[in-house]
């Protein structure tokens, strides 16, 4: 059997603020690793990164900035992902809820754990010392 | 956000020409849709056929833009392409809108 050619890792690091969060999507997306998915996964992965991403953007480091230092590795299980922040924990320290309203309310938000939520496996979150660590596993065909 | 508006027989056809509307877009989204339902048709088509990728923000400003043409005006969507289709059914929100798979007959050659 030859050797998968394709990077079983990648890693980047973005800066927090949306215009960042599009770029380093894009360059994540035009790896090797990512592009090496069928579409629909690629959109799935992204939905659940830029999600995840946004959140930090938004909450984390809604009062100062800093890096968001992203891990993908694409293993047996499917891609894992690991997302660490130096911004402020998540309230209580533990996840929020998912908080969908109906339809029917037309909502404009509380739209975007509930996405994560959906499509992820293994939502996971954690505050160690002064950094926020998210993980989260997509399997194929979600 | 670049958008092109065509009013036809008291239908506006909006074409959305970026390939996301996202966290970093959603504002001007929805401010550029604003300017553009002001002409009071009473029925706007936006047709995404052309955006690839949708987050909750640009969700919410679809929603946003709905809700600012009143009750008596509908927001219809056109085109959606997987990743956004995907968004609005988890969401749920492809509930409260008129999907359609492109753009209606009649109205294609509109912009």
């Amino acid at each position: 059997m030859p050797s998968d050619p394709v990077a079983a890792v990648a890693r980047i690091v973005i800066a927090s603020d949306p215009l960042a969060v599009r770029d380093g999507l894009r360059a994540l997306f035009d790896t090797l690793l990512l592009r090496s998915l069928p579409d629909s996964d690629r959109g799935t992965a992204e939905i659940v990164l830029a999600e995840a991403l946004n959140n930090i953007v938004e909450h984390a480091y809604a009062l100062n900035h800093g890096d968001i230092e992203l891990t993908l590795m694409l293993n047996g299980s499917g891609l894992v992902c690991r997302i660490i922040d130096s911004g402020v924990p998540m309230p209580g320290k533990v996840l929020p809820a998912d908080s969908l309203t109906t339809p029917e309310d037309m909502p404009e938000g509380g739209f975007g754990w509930h996405l994560i939520r959906s499509l992820s496996h293994d939502l996971a979150y954690d505050r160690v010392g002064e950094q926020n660590l998210l993980s989260f596993r997509l399997e194929p065909g979600q | 956000m670049e958008l092109l508006a065509e009013p036809r027989a008291g239908i506006l056809v909006v074409r959305a020409m970026e390939n996301r509307i996202d966290a970093a877009g959603a504002i001007q989204f929805k401010e550029r849709m604003r300017e553009l339902v002001a002409d009071n048709s009473p029925r706007v088509v936006l047709d995404m056929a052309r955006v690839d990728f949708l987050d909750s923000s640009g969700l919410g400003a679809v929603v946003a833009v709905m809700k600012l043409l009143g009750p008596e005006r509908k927001l219809e969507l056109a085109g959606l392409t997987p990743t956004v289709e995907k968004v609005f059914r988890l969401t749920r929100m492809d509930s409260v809108f008129v999907i359609h798979p492109t753009v209606p007959e009649g109205l294609r050659d509109a912009v």
